[in-house]
């Protein structure tokens, strides 16, 4: 439905549009949020089979935010792409709002509940599992981060999507070599995490995850198999991606733009629709 | 004479007969939770997760999702402790139709210890929002409430034990969610009671008999939501209240009652478990003597609260 030069434009939207609600709001995650940009551009604006009148549609392919931190950035896309009106993301996380920090399912068009990291690898198993018992052709997609991969958790989960053939399971980790409090170097080093996918009997993919004509390629090319094995991407990114003094910065995992930053923001940008 | 966790896997396996979208989550230890049969029975319906409890939760959830009801089933310690952070934040805040159910849940799991002796299951799960808390004390408790749990729409757990129960109720009881029975009416003391000690405590009115002690037997299988009448009634007509419970002392049946006296009637209470300590291995009756939760320490704690003074 969107071409490459519209996705892009969305991606930039999506971006705008989670910087303005944390800056509105004071609080929330930036870095993660804009290295999963494109991602989530692509996924909602060219690649996912849903229908924003139908949330619960049975037949709707899934799309799980395992960084449920990056949370701006996914209901910037949900709302884009009409799951509910705009004006949410300005009680983002807020005593009033909709929109907790984090998503959950009673927000609609979100497919998970995520804020603690490391589970919705499982709960991605666990909808692909239904999808393939049920005889159903959607496919479930799981974003994850490169410093929750940490979490044991992630690792049972990819020996039991093998164990199951969940070729309907595509995993998508936003590597952007950045967590909470350092790189992930720094913190905990992931080493060769192509070959660890490979060694757990994944399909793995590399990619620049910021190059939408590739990630559209990409998506386009994997192979809808209810029984097969399920496919990981390793998507290189920039924490921070689009906005100057963010990128590759711990420091902006968390926090909020002052106004200076912001008004910096909105130049590097190029402003949003809120 | 079979043990709760038998009569679970058969109810277990009739109900996936019945319910092609109840599915069945095992962390390979169906050979001792009862579920043998239902990987035998219903092999479509039975999934195999390996030893990986915060993965099985997680998939639970997921597949709660989608429009499945999973039961996850392994040893209270693993299904309430090693995974609580999942039936946490996957299950339970997102309200998710997921059935958790915890075996081998106190001392009666006998020789493998402490480790595997959970004690703390009851006040862990009580203490999570939308989870209900059920503790079946007979076989055909277990099957009604397996039942109950099935039926019902959210996050659930029922704690079962390891050992024959001795037959309680006819398979005519209901067992409502939020309800109590009262197995034997008395009017000098309460004496409150879950699981595999409600037999104890109906022994132990017993030997209270024969010293013309009546006392009142509650089997209070709904921990969460409580049956509060019942206990105020309880609390009102008899001179105190007994809570005895196969689990630490400390927010389990006994601070349950406690909390839910506290507000509406409050009454003398003494709270019989394991006194903030860890079991260990043994066989079962033996560890019930040095734990001091047999019928005659039931007893004695009754004479002890009606000849105290209030």
């Amino acid at each position: 439905m969107y071409g490459v030069d519209a996705l892009k434009e969305m991606a930039n939207t999506i971006r705008y549009d989670a910087m303005k609600a944390i800056y509105t709001v004071g609080s929330g995650h930036p870095g993660g949020s804009l290295s999963a940009a494109d991602i989530l551009a692509v996924l909602y604006f060219h690649t996912l089979r849903i229908d924003p009148q139908r949330p619960k549609w049975e037949d709707r392919d899934r799309f799980l935010l395992s960084k449920g931190h990056a949370a701006p950035a996914l209901f910037a896309a949900l709302a884009h792409r009409g799951f509910f009106p705009l004006h949410h993301l300005l009680h983002l996380r807020l005593h009033d709002g909709m929109l907790q920090g984090t998503p959950n399912p009673k927000i609609p068009g979100a497919d998970s509940v995520s804020g603690s990291l490391g589970q919705n690898l499982s709960m991605a198993v666990g909808t692909a599992l239904a999808g393939q018992l049920d005889g159903k052709d959607y496919k479930t997609y799981v974003l994850l981060g490169d410093g929750e991969l940490a979490e044991g958790q992630n690792w049972e989960a990819a020996m039991l999507a093998s164990a199951r053939k969940l070729g309907n399971l595509i995993g998508i980790v936003d590597y952007n070599q950045v967590q909470m409090c350092g790189t992930v170097e720094e913190i905990l080093p992931l080493g060769d995490l192509a070959a660890k996918f490979k060694a757990f009997g994944w399909q793995v993919y590399e990619v620049d995850g910021h190059d939408i004509q590739k990630l559209v390629e990409l998506f386009d090319a994997l192979p809808n198999q209810p029984e097969g094995v399920p496919k990981m991407i390793i998507a290189h990114t920039v924490k921070g991606k689009g906005v100057s003094f963010m990128e590759g910065q711990a420091a902006w995992h968390g926090g909020a733009p002052n106004q200076q930053q912001w008004e910096q923001i909105q130049k590097e940008l190029g402003g949003g629709s809120l | 004479m079979i043990a709760n966790r038998i009569a679970y896997g058969e109810t277990l396996t009739q109900l996936a007969l019945e319910n092609p979208n109840l599915l069945i989550l095992d962390a390979d230890a169906c050979k001792s939770t009862g579920i043998l049969c239902c990987r035998e029975q219903v092999p479509k319906q039975f999934i195999q997760c390996g030893i990986a409890e915060q993965n099985m939760m997680g998939v639970a959830a997921g597949l709660a999702l989608n429009g499945k009801i999973p039961f996850v089933t392994t040893f209270a310690v693993f299904t309430c402790m090693r995974a609580v952070e999942q039936v946490r934040n996957a299950v339970c805040y997102g309200n998710l139709n997921v059935k958790v159910v915890g075996t081998h849940a106190g001392l009666e799991t006998g020789g493998d210890g402490g480790t595997h002796q959970a004690i703390e299951d009851i006040a862990i799960m009580r203490a999570l929002p939308n989870m209900i808390v059920q503790v079946p004390a007979d076989p055909n408790a277990t099957r009604k409430m397996t039942r109950e749990a099935a039926a019902h729409t959210g996050p659930a757990y029922l704690r079962l034990g390891k050992d024959p129960a001795p037959e309680l109720y006819s398979s005519e009881e209901e067992f409502p969610i939020g309800g109590s029975k009262v197995l034997r009416e008395g009017q000098d003391v309460s004496l409150v009671a879950c699981g595999n000690m409600v037999w104890r405590a109906l022994e132990a009115a017993k030997l209270l008999e024969q010293e013309g002690i009546q006392a009142r037997v509650i089997d209070l299988y709904s921990i969460k939501p409580i049956d509060q009448e019942t206990l105020r009634k309880a609390a009102q007509e008899t001179k105190g209240i007994v809570t005895v419970e196969d689990h630490n002392i400390y927010g389990g049946l006994g601070g349950a009652v406690a909390e839910a006296l506290g507000q509406v009637c409050p009454a003398r209470l003494i709270r019989l478990g394991l006194k903030d300590v860890f079991g260990r291995s043994g066989n079962p009756e033996p560890l019930y003597e040095m734990y001091h939760l047999t019928p005659a320490d039931i007893a004695a704690a009754a004479k002890e609260l009606l000849s105290s003074k209030s």
